[in-house]
């Protein structure tokens, strides 16, 4: 019978299975970080139970350490506590820690590729709910609570019932000025936020096939906010060029003996999935977001919605809340709307190709009066590597704010927060109310796109940018 | 974890769509270890920015304050990852959610709590929470043994889980007690995918 790409990993991880249909998966990969471990760490040393398998183990510190120059753990005093306490419990259980001052150090979803501690048709959890941005590889990613972190750390393994699959298939050709982000963003958009939800969901087609990984790892990563717990794109040789001669990727022999394996993982002509969606990519514009859910998706050169433009009323309750906390008016353009502040950073979108995306737009350009840009590269890695290419001299020439990497101001959790009122554009991948911080509004939208708005001081079609060319 | 068999108390209803892990527990409310979880329970929309309680927040008014059961919109619990949420739900009282859907996660760490998450379809939380709103006093039993809600004025809607999950919240079983009872299958597991899939163990 024809396989899935995800069946195939799935009947490659069962331990056992169970009576009632579920099974014992074990887990190749676990990747903690400080803001949901800490629980799990306790209960294992009540239980006296020892961590499993560290050498399958990494952990990090991203989601509440300060991201100004020369910080430490004693930066954002609020957070202190948690810092010092990952650091403890690595130490108890002798597990690897990229620390604050690490080479290695990065938000954890930008790092499990970049480290090639993910890899294609291997199980990757951690308790954060972005985990599917590893599936940009080919892993089997996915965000779990901290009661699975305990399991997984005591046993190496979770207990699970089979999701179902669903493939979304990509076609045509992005435009000029349209960027993965917008590829998934117009997928929830047309879609919501919950037509994943039970699904392990495999990006296909062309558009997809074209993307360079960190493309692939930006679909992936927002795969939650199309309500699925796993998203993830078949390895191809992009895949394999990828990952060759990366830390943790296999090496010589192992290498060898991988590769085969690898390729042997795409679905099977004729797999079934239990549903399908078919996107055309020749229609997608630059996309923006107006409300409080990833769902409240317009074009650039669209115009806010009136609540009663929604057929459903859960949609059109939504709608006017949302106008509300936007301050946001029916019917006049999203473009030209003025904002506050404008955010690069997160696991969606502050990998080296979106930093080089945005800095193409700041390029001889100034960050535009009374607004506050911030640069808050995906890892250490990739500051590294932006300034070894001189980027951050573009981006500090044109008045953006250059920082140390960290989940930032896409969790409001470090003191890195946009007042109350502020409105926002930003690369990452919720605009709930009070993401950002109580009282913030926020607009997704691809890091291009956030540059664009931060040199004209409003929300602005990227095209005009690119068309009128370097400043 | 804590035992679910009948719980009788309090029912709130919240109906908006696509309430989310952030409403339920904004990131700067659990950083650490937080004494009390359930005082930050929807942050946001039940105080001030001076700490103080907003009258308007449905519960903090007296018929429904110190509810026990949430009846809520679709996609209950959408968004992170954050077993917080669930912990500053459990920390309020509040044991049992009734939504016609949920985020995956949420679903998944309310069961790892001892919460439990009933799934009914669109009109029928709409009926129970129509009920709650128009009763005297908006008191709903939940009997997990029978699979019953009994609403506040003699209504009763049934309901069922998945056997295994009313098995362990009526016994009060954690999870991980049947992950360690399988080491012998974890160990010939492990033994041969090293010989498998030696890249995998940094061979």
């Amino acid at each position: 019978m024809p396989l899935t790409l995800f069946e195939k990993i799935w009947n490659r991880h069962v331990v056992s299975e169970f009576s009632d249909g579920r099974a014992l998966i074990h887990i190749d990969r676990h990747v903690l970080q400080e803001t949901t471990s800490w629980q799990a760490f306790d209960a294992l040393r009540e239980r006296g139970l020892p961590v499993r398998n560290p050498e399958l183990t990494h952990s990090v510190i991203d989601h509440s350490v300060a991201t100004h120059p020369g910080r430490t753990a004693d930066s954002f005093p609020p957070t202190r506590d948690m810092i010092l306490a990952m650091r403890r419990h690595c130490q108890e259980f002798g597990l690897r820690l990229y620390d604050i001052d690490s080479d290695r150090q990065g938000i954890v979803h930008v790092i499990s590729p970049e480290l090639g501690i993910a890899q294609p048709g291997c199980t990757l959890v951690c308790a954060d709910s972005h985990t599917a941005t590893s599936g940009g590889l080919g892993a089997w990613a996915w965000g779990i609570g901290t009661t699975q972190v305990l399991h997984v750390l005591a046993t190496q393994m979770l207990l699970l019932r089979k999701p179902e699959t669903m493939r979304v298939t990509f076609n045509g050709t992005p435009g000029r000025g349209v960027f993965a982000k917008d590829l998934i963003l117009h997928l929830i958009g047309q879609h919501g936020v919950a037509t994943g939800t039970g699904h392990v969901v495999e990006y296909a087609g062309p558009a997809i096939r074209a993307l360079p990984v960190e493309g692939r790892l930006t679909v992936c990563n927002m795969s939650i906010e199309f309500g699925a717990r796993a998203g993830l794109i078949a390895a191809d040789d992009t895949t394999f060029q990828y990952l060759a001669g990366r830390e943790f990727a296999p090496k010589g022999a192992a290498w060898d003996a991988a590769l085969p394996e690898w390729r042997r993982l795409p679905s099977d002509d004729g797999a079934l999935y239990h549903r399908e969606l078919v996107v055309d990519c020749d229609a997608i514009t630059p996309l923006v977001t107006w409300g409080n859910s990833p769902q409240d998706v317009i074009a650039i050169d669209g115009r806010i919605p009136a609540p009663d433009s929604f057929a459903e009323p859960d949609r059109r309750a939504m709608a006017e809340r949302a106008l509300r906390y936007m301050d946001l008016t029916p019917g006049t353009p999203i473009e030209g709307t003025p904002i506050d502040y404008a955010f690069i950073g997160s696991c969606t979108n502050a990998r080296l190709s979106d930093l080089q995306e945005a800095a193409s737009i700041a390029r001889g350009r100034k960050v535009a009066p009374g607004v506050r840009a911030l640069i808050v590269p995906g890892s250490t890695t990739v500051k590294r590597e932006a300034e070894a290419s001189g980027l951050d001299t573009i981006f500090r020439d044109a008045g953006f704010e250059w920082r140390e990497s960290a989940c930032s101001m896409c969790v409001a959790a470090n003191g890195d927060m946009v007042p109350p009122g502020k409105r926002s554009i930003s690369t990452t991948n919720r605009n709930f109310e009070g993401r950002q911080g109580p009282g913030s509004r926020t607009h997704l939208a691809s890091p291009a796109m956030v540059a664009a708005a931060a040199v004209t001081g409003k929300i602005t079609d990227v095209r005009r940018l690119l068309d009128a060319g370097e400043a | 974890m804590e035992k679910f068999t009948v719980l009788r108390g309090k029912a709130v209803p919240m109906m908006r769509a696509n309430i989310n892990t952030d409403d339920i527990i904004a990131a700067q409310a659990m950083m650490g270890k937080v004494e009390r979880i359930g005082d930050r329970l929807f942050t946001g929309a039940r105080y001030d920015s001076d700490g103080n309680e907003r009258p308007e927040f449905i519960l903090n008014q007296d018929r429904y304050r110190g509810s026990r059961i949430l009846v809520a919109g679709a996609n209950f619990g959408c968004g992170s990852s954050r077993e917080a949420a669930v912990w500053a739900l459990t920390g309020y009282g509040i044991r049992c959610v009734i939504a016609p859907s949920y985020g995956e996660i949420f679903h998944d760490n309310s069961y790892q709590n001892g919460l439990l998450p009933i799934i009914l379809d669109e009109a029928t939380v709409a009926r129970i929470a129509a009920a709650i709103e128009g009763a005297d006093e908006p008191v709903v039993t939940v009997d997990l043994e029978r699979g019953e809600i009994r609403l506040p004025e003699n209504g009763l809607v049934r309901f069922s889980i998945p056997e295994e999950r009313r098995a362990a919240l009526l016994a009060g079983m954690d999870e991980l007690d049947i992950l360690l009872t399988r080491g012998e299958a974890l160990n010939s597991f492990q033994i041969r995918d090293r010989s498998e899939r030696p890249w995998i163990w940094g061979a």
